[in-house]
């Protein structure tokens, strides 16, 4: 390609881990730069390149109106916006304060409620302007964000992966925490792209993905009580890093009307 | 006259956050470094969750240093349940704890303090010039990496660490495996502390008061007291007698200070100098020949104490993975009874803290997170008040510079410390 592409890293609330990944990709990254310019990455960089950006990739979540009004700033200076990790996607784990009132949240911290300027929602960036394209997970996988970036400088599009964590479970030949064990799992409802990596490491999986694609959270939700799980321990599962995307947040709603 | 210096958005730090300097008449005034990523509130929706989601919880606290929230929370609960972990389980947490170091160090000494002293605006600018520095510097992050991703699933935010021990634990074949790459690593972060070594250093050393955790025996990383450079010497229990958070209408950080009123420093410079005696062989003798001693008090030499314990945590690793037998368990357990425990791990910025209430059920009641950064917030804005006077005959980019480069010394964490950096500085 003739002409290099402009990235912009954008951070908002978030633990930095998302575009930690991007450093993550150690050599590859070093490859990724001679063919596109970092542009503006404030975690990496105290060089900014004024926009606009050809692809700016948005880490964290919405929580206060100064990052309301930057959001929007950040679209009209990007062709592409990808939002990239839980957080952006889909609130964070910064979303719980959506199930409660966050004006009991503040004095727990801070002794000065009125020093601390936020929102009482912690909303994903596609609430905010037009999303491009969405990459999930806490953190998302260094993998998936490499192929995004690739295909965006040869000008095709990513082709994300539709399954469940629990089909790429079965594919890897790891035995069922939730059959064999009767552990907990969110699997069957979870976005892949981890690698099935919690039960591989023997526990259920917590969904830090994400629900897929048509999730049936309420068959899954029936097999955990048949297994005697709590309904205030259904609740807390589909309420953690995806708490704030529609599927886990309906069903966690559904089951605290119970408890 | 009056003179500002703003620095709205500072970079190569983890998190948001900016500067203020206020300079009157030739003298300081004001130094504000204020942390305006917005708060996430832990503390308050940690309440009401079961206390083994802590570690998975707090992990999201901070994706540069996961390890350390997931190490300071199982401590903290497993304390509450007097639950003993056994020595390989705890041989191999210190054993994770030492990747996170790696990855932490390597990152912060290659990538975002090394580009000040050679002029750099990146680290993958300094690529340029420096090829072969930054692929030692890619390949220690590696290791690190390489290590909490076979000990926690991923590099960030792992997913095996549980209360009283692990989900699952490694074979020693596979531990075994990184042996060759962590030799290398060893050979390698000597090589960075004499690079570093070699920089031109501002001459410029404070007295402050340096607080660490030291250990029975080893360097420290999970456990041991609470001491500082000016005598204090505390069980972790009492961490809350002796310091205080306060909160500053300049920052979404809560600022530690001694319940007494004094700033203090955690971190490696503090680390190195409560511990030099604990350091391995290679590392110590490295710091020896470095001409580095626990007298340090220069916060620009933090990046060859980031290099020592490079060399430590490789000669860590290799010791523990030399002893390692799998354990008959992944971890202990116990029954959830109602109470409240502490914990203090050292976070490859400096000491973490964590207390927790937990009800008989083992859901937490209350929560108490206390970051590095937040803890070194008071101290660092001392430090750039010294540092702007020393440099006041600057222009205002070159005096941006240093005192940008004075708060990277720290390597703060702001993702952490709200649970920081726009430069503004305004001369009178």
């Amino acid at each position: 390609m003739d002409r290099r592409l402009k990235l912009a890293v954008w951070k908002f609330a978030s633990c930095d881990g998302c575009q930690l990944s991007l450093l993550d990709l150690e050599e590859h990254l070093l490859a990724l730069t001679d063919h596109l310019d970092i542009a503006y990455f404030l975690e990496a960089c105290s060089a900014v390149a004024p926009g606009p950006y050809d692809l700016s990739l948005v880490e964290g979540s919405v929580t206060t109106p100064e990052d309301a009004r930057r959001i929007t700033r950040v679209r009209r200076i990007s062709k592409l916006v990808v939002a990239i990790g839980a957080c952006a996607t889909a609130g964070g784990i910064q979303a719980l304060r959506n199930f409660a009132d966050v004006r009991e949240y503040i004095p727990v911290v801070y002794a000065h409620p009125e020093y601390i300027k936020t929102l009482d929602q912690s909303t994903p960036i596609a609430q905010h302007i037009k999303v491009d394209m969405e990459l999930p997970g806490c953190p998302i996988n260094k993998e998936q964000l490499l192929e995004t970036v690739k295909a965006l400088l040869q000008g095709r599009r990513p082709r994300p992966s539709s399954e469940s964590v629990c089909a790429s479970c079965k594919r890897q030949g790891i035995i069922c925490v939730l059959v064999a064990d009767g552990v907990p799992c969110l699997g069957p409802v979870t976005q892949a792209g981890c690698g099935a990596l919690c039960p591989a490491y023997h526990r259920g999986c917590y969904g830090c993905f994400g629900p897929k694609e048509h999730p049936n959270t309420s068959s899954l939700a029936a097999r955990f009580q048949q297994l005697g799980v709590a309904e205030a321990d259904i609740v807390r599962l589909f309420r953690t890093f995806n708490a704030g995307a529609e599927a886990f947040r309906q069903e966690s709603l559904a089951h605290e009307k119970k408890h | 006259m009056k003179r500002s210096i703003r620095v709205a958005n500072l970079s190569r730090v983890e998190g948001e956050g900016a500067l203020e300097l206020i300079i009157t008449n030739g003298r300081v005034t004001r130094a504000n470094f204020s942390i305006f990523e917005s708060p996430r509130f832990f503390e308050a929706f940690l309440r009401g969750r079961r206390g083994l989601e802590a570690p998975d919880l707090t992990a999201r606290i901070c994706g540069i240093c996961p390890v350390a929230y997931q190490m300071s929370a199982v401590h903290a609960l497993e304390s509450i349940l007097a639950l003993a972990v056994p020595e390989p389980l705890r041989a191999l947490r210190r054993l994770l704890y030492c990747g996170e170091w790696l990855e932490s160090h390597a990152l912060h000494v290659y990538f975002l303090h090394a580009p000040d002293f050679l002029g750099y605006p990146s680290g993958l600018a300094m690529a340029q010039d420096f090829p072969e520095k930054v692929k030692d510097g890619l390949a220690l992050k590696k290791i690190g990496n390489a290590i909490v991703t076979l000990l926690g699933g991923r590099e960030i935010h792992p997913i095996s660490v549980r209360v009283g021990g692990f989900y699952r634990t490694p074979e020693a074949r596979e531990l075994q495996a990184l042996v060759p790459d962590l030799e290398k690593a060893l050979d390698l972060s000597q090589k960075t502390l004499r690079w570093v070594a070699c920089f031109n250093f501002p001459d410029i050393t404070y007295d402050y008061e340096l607080v660490a955790l030291r250990p029975a025996h080893d360097y420290p990383l999970c456990e041991g007291r609470l001491v500082s450079t000016r005598g204090l010497d505390i069980a972790v229990t009492e961490f809350e007698d002796v310091f205080a958070e306060e909160h500053v209408r300049h920052s979404n950080a809560l600022q530690g200070r001694l319940q007494s009123g004094g700033a203090y420093l955690v971190g490696p410079l503090a680390r190195f100098a409560l511990n030099y005696d604990r350091l391995h062989p290679v590392s110590q003798r490295a710091a020896q020949e470095a001409g580095l001693t626990p007298a340090c008090r220069n916060p620009f030499q933090s990046i060859m104490v980031r290099s020592v314990e490079m060399i430590y945590a490789c000669e860590e690793a290799l010791r523990i993975i030399g002893n390692y037998r799998r354990p008959a368990r992944p971890y202990v357990e116990a029954p959830w009874r109602a109470g409240q425990g502490c914990a203090i791990t050292e976070a490859p910025r400096g000491i973490l803290y964590h207390r927790y209430t937990v009800n008989d059920q083992g859901i937490i009641q209350d929560a108490r997170i206390v970051p590095p950064t937040s803890q070194n917030q008071k101290t660092i804005e001392a430090d750039l008040c010294r540092v702007a006077e020393r440099h006041l005959h600057l222009d205002d980019p070159h005096l941006t510079h240093i005192l940008e480069q004075a708060i990277r010394n720290y390597d703060p964490c702001i993702s952490c410390a709200t649970h920081c950096l726009r430069l503004r500085l305004v001369r009178r």
